[in-house]
């Protein structure tokens, strides 16, 4: 894509792109109870991303975030897989999940579920499948 | 998972570390590394003779899928025995001799193993499985890593084509045969071959079981390579000499052979049966051994000849299939086929495996396996002639090696038929020992051939790439092992082989006929006394040294059969007319262009739908559950419809993206209205995204134009559109009239944080109780994004190239 030279959206998106992933982050934890979950969280990212993109070029963005997203995928479905056949080892059927309670000191009750690790799967599989595509065509010049 | 099971699934667990070994100790040879492997394996299963020798069988189960009867159900009996020492036996030797044979530094070694490995487990695997579809499993697996090994060279064409053919013919076969399974299963309800075999007399009379019968056959056949599917087994010997020594003559041949055996009980019942498998097989014997003679490369005429050797197998095993319909043991006459079956099926595995490692020793250190060229190596390859003398000699069937013994055998096998009154035998039975007889002649001349023109004559240096010399040591070791097992065999084959190998597989072969306290008792004698079977090997002898001699004078006869009617001819003419057909098919509907295959794709949804809505007559308008309409839902729905209009009159493709776009907003308040947050947001943040998809695609996409000319296919648009548009409105109007069944929301409402400790249903749904939608989705997704960034950066490098 190319460089816009936009000063307005270039300073603004420096400070929104934080609070989007920010909030892109907190409604992936809030998933379980309220709305959002690692399926919004994921689009929202890449959306952020997809500002960045706007705002300056591919290759700056490729230098800022040196990710790939294609291995970013895999270890999406790595999460995923992982989560799903871990409950083979304890001898119930596939995609059994488990949850609890833990006291931490300052934060109070926490519930731990493993279905978040599933959703963390699905949120780095969305984010690497979006901006790979996203990348692959935006280079194709 | 007992001992057992991961015995089975060893090597295909194995075979993992392969390419590990491979890479990190290059010094090592990585056969050193999987050699282990099968020998340990070997002494697994040859500690199971003490249990097997005493009629015991011992089954272990898995469950996998048992809702539908589907378990991996290990079953150790003499039969699935005997070829598991085979597979780990030969196995064995194979690796040890592919060392030498595969150069570390020129080769793949990593793939090369891996793929040995994949199909020892699931050549394992065919012969230990008790459940039909656990064994279809692992039978298209041998296919499989066949087609691999066959292409390992696959730089040559030959190489390629030859993996094409087999694949093709196994796979097809493979699939009649699970067809046969299921036809099996609607029959007696189970998967299981022991209940199967339990049920044979309750099913002869269903009208699927001759169905059923042909389907198995089909599966079996073409796996042995019997007539007429063996044109693939020559061609499949562009593998690696050690593959052709292993696959494609010890062990995925003879498959179809267990496959049969294994089935008789089953199957042999019925008439057709032992007609089927005696017919082809003496068929494949003779134009196996027929063929054979008239080759010149020294692995095509040990193809044919395992072709024939694998009909001799079967036709033995369909007379001895007869013996289902005589009572007992003691006296029944057509055990001794199936006794012959199972010891040739051992003897073949010997003789013929120390040949294809004797034809890879004299390729490797002549540089050509053509027999016109070779010739007078007895002086550079002492030990290497030795063997070829006792490989070939067995097959041919001289005294004294083992391929004596069961030749023997076989005839009176064949010579039992003229007594056979079942199954109007009689009209034709007078063929099977003379077929028999003519077959074994072209054995001995072409055993003949194989040894004396390639050691004996005059040596040809000239014609050769390399100076011959002997084979290394290591070489030599696995061919040493076979000959000498084929002298020993035929000295000690009762205090080995009888009580500890071929009577148990005996036994597993006819369940039905041992009573309590009785056994087979089989004795293999060396000298019968004279009888006819030993006539009719010193006429064997007799006639074919003389054909032998005199061949150059009628081997015209092989220029009397037309090349048209060449099987090979028919298989490639269906081929290439089957590619162009399809070919010719899709490419009149794949245009190329996106617009057409929406027309497909809305059309068949119209047509599809209205026929349902109105066949079922379901339509259906009930508004008396309908809410009022509001004034937000009546704007947004305004709103939409305006800017979907006017996407499609947009003069500029960035207009009709952004108002598309807004569409999609609109949608998503709708979700708001509806108090659906989860859906809300995700529609949000999907339409931004693929706005900016779109944004970014924007500049490969060509400007907009008027395409005046074609007012026709734009009416036909605005028909399709109008029509999905219309369909949709029916059935969600359709849909919220009738009310069939309870909703399943209330049992999410009561559940979600009983079962899953979550709040938000939409999300627990998701990663929990539908959690299996959406991991495959996210993999779906992730093949997907994959697929573009192919397609695009192989564009861009061949752009590059250009």
């Amino acid at each position: 894509m190319r460089s816009n030279n936009n000063i307005i959206l270039e300073t603004t998106i420096k400070v929104v792109l934080f609070i989007i992933v920010l909030f892109s982050v907190y409604i992936f934890f809030a998933g379980h109870y309220y709305p959002g979950g690692g399926f919004i969280g994921g689009l929202m990212t890449s959306g952020a991303i997809v500002l960045l993109l706007i705002a300056y070029d591919i290759k700056t963005v490729a230098t800022i975030l040196p990710v790939n997203y294609r291995t970013m995928t895999g270890i999406g479905l790595l999460f995923a897989i992982g989560t799903s056949a871990g409950s083979l080892l304890f001898n119930v059927p596939f995609l059994t999940h488990a949850f609890g309670h833990i006291e931490v000191p300052v934060l109070g009750e926490i519930s731990l579920h493993t279905a978040t690790l599933f959703d963390l799967g699905v949120y780095l599989v969305v984010v690497g499948v979006t901006m790979t595509i996203i990348q692959t065509i935006g280079e194709d010049e | 998972m007992s001992l057992l099971h991961l015995a089975i699934i060893a090597p295909l667990l194995y075979a993992i570390l392969v390419p590990l070994f491979y890479k990190s100790f290059r010094q090592i040879h990585t056969g050193w590394f999987v050699l282990p492997l099968p020998i340990i394996l070997f002494a697994y299963f040859f500690s199971y003779i003490s249990t097997t020798r005493h009629q015991a069988i011992v089954m272990e189960t898995l469950n996998w899928i048992p809702s539908m009867g589907i378990n991996f159900t290990a079953k150790v009996d003499g039969l699935g025995l005997l070829f598991a020492l085979l597979i780990t036996g030969i196995g064995s030797l194979v690796i040890l001799y592919s060392i030498y044979y595969l150069s570390k530094t020129k080769e793949k070694l990593n793939t090369f193993y891996t793929y040995l490995l994949l199909f020892m487990g699931a050549m394992l695997g065919v012969v230990l499985s008790d459940n039909l579809i656990v064994m279809y499993a692992f039978w298209e697996l041998t296919s499989f890593s066949s087609f691999l090994l066959i292409g390992y060279w696959y730089q040559r064409e030959k190489s390629r084509y030859g993996a094409q053919k087999s694949m093709i013919i196994t796979v097809f076969g493979g699939l009649a045969m699970l067809g046969g399974i299921i036809l099996l299963h609607l029959m007696t309800g189970s998967f299981s071959i022991t209940e199967i075999i339990a049920q044979a007399h309750d099913i002869v009379n269903h009208s699927l079981f001759i169905p059923a019968l042909l389907c198995v056959l089909l599966g079996a056949f073409t796996k042995s390579a019997q007539f007429p599917f063996h044109i693939w087994l020559p061609d499949a010997m562009e593998a690696p000499t050690p593959v052709s020594a292993y696959l494609h003559s010890a062990t995925m041949v003879k498959a179809g052979i267990y496959l049969v055996a294994r089935l008789t009980p089953v199957f042999a019942v019925d008439g057709l049966w032992v007609w089927l498998v005696a017919g082809f097989g003496i068929v494949t014997l003779f134009w196996g051994s027929f063929s054979a003679v008239k080759q010149t490369d020294l692995k095509s005429i040990l193809a044919f000849s395992t072709v024939s050797q694998l009909g001799l197998i079967m036709s033995l095993l369909g007379v001895g299939a007869a013996a289902l319909h005589f009572p007992g043991v003691e006296d029944n006459l057509y055990i001794v086929a199936t006794t012959a079956a199972v010891f040739h099926l051992i003897n073949h595995a010997t003789f013929k495996g120390s040949l294809f490692m004797v034809a890879g020793i004299v390729d490797h250190e002549t540089g050509t396996r053509d027999i016109r060229k070779l010739g007078g190596l007895m002086h550079f390859m002492p030990i290497t002639f030795t063997i070829a003398i006792i490989g070939t000699f067995s097959m041919a069937g001289l005294p004294p090696f083992n391929g004596f013994l069961s030749k023997e055998m076989f005839f009176t096998g064949m010579l039992h038929v003229l007594e056979l009154d079942l199954f109007n035998f009689q009209s034709v039975a007078i063929l099977f020992p003379i077929i028999a007889w003519i077959a074994s002649v072209f054995t001995f001349i072409y055993s003949m051939m194989l040894v004396f023109k390639t050691f004996t004559g005059k040596h040809q240096p000239e014609k050769l790439d390399k100076k011959p010399h002997e084979a290394p040591i290591g070489m030599l070791i696995s061919p040493t092992i076979l000959a000498s097992l084929v002298i020993i065999i035929f000295f000690f084959s009762n205090s080995l082989l009888s009580e500890n190998i071929i009577e148990p597989a005996l036994a597993a072969i006819f369940p039905g006929l041992l009573t309590e306290g009785t056994g087979f008792m089989v004795h293999i004698d060396i000298w019968h006394g004279f009888k006819p079977e030993l006539f009719m090997t010193l006429g064997v002898i007799a006639f074919g040294i003389l054909l032998y001699l005199t061949y150059p004078k009628w081997r015209k006869i092989y220029k009397l059969f037309p090349d048209k009617l060449a099987l090979n001819r028919l298989y490639d003419g269906i081929l290439e007319r089957a590619q162009n057909g399809s070919n010719r098919l899709t490419n009149s509907y794949m245009t190329g262009s996106i617009r057409s295959y929406l027309v497909y794709i809305f059309t068949f949804f119209i047509i599809i739908l209205a026929t349902s809505l109105f066949v079922k007559n379901a339509f259906k308008l009930d508004t008396s559950k309908v809410s009022s309409i509001g004034i937000y839902e009546l704007l947004l729905a305004l709103f939409i419809v305006i800017g979907a209009i006017s996407t499609v009159f947009a003069k500029t493709r960035l207009a009709s993206i952004l108002l598309l776009g807004a569409v999609g907003y609109m949608v998503s308040l709708f979700y708001v209205l509806f108090r659906a947050p989860d859906l809300a947001l995700t529609q949000l943040v999907i339409e931004t995204v693929s706005v900016a998809l779109f944004l970014v695609c924007f500049y490969h996409l060509p400007k907009l134009r008027k395409e005046d000319s074609r007012v026709r296919f734009k009416l036909m648009n605005a028909l399709i559109s109008v029509g999905v548009g219309i369909m949709v409105t029916l059935i969600a109007l359709s849909a919220h009239s009738n009310k069939f069944f309870q909703s399943i929301s209330q049992y999410y409402i009561e559940n979600t944080y009983t079962e899953a400790a979550g709040k938000n249903m939409v999300n627990v749904i998701l990663v929990d109780f539908r959690g299996f939608d959406t991991l495959f989705e996210i993999t779906v997704l992730a093949i997907a994004s994959l697929g573009i960034y192919g397609m695009i950066r192989l564009r861009l490098t061949r752009g590059d190239e250009e």
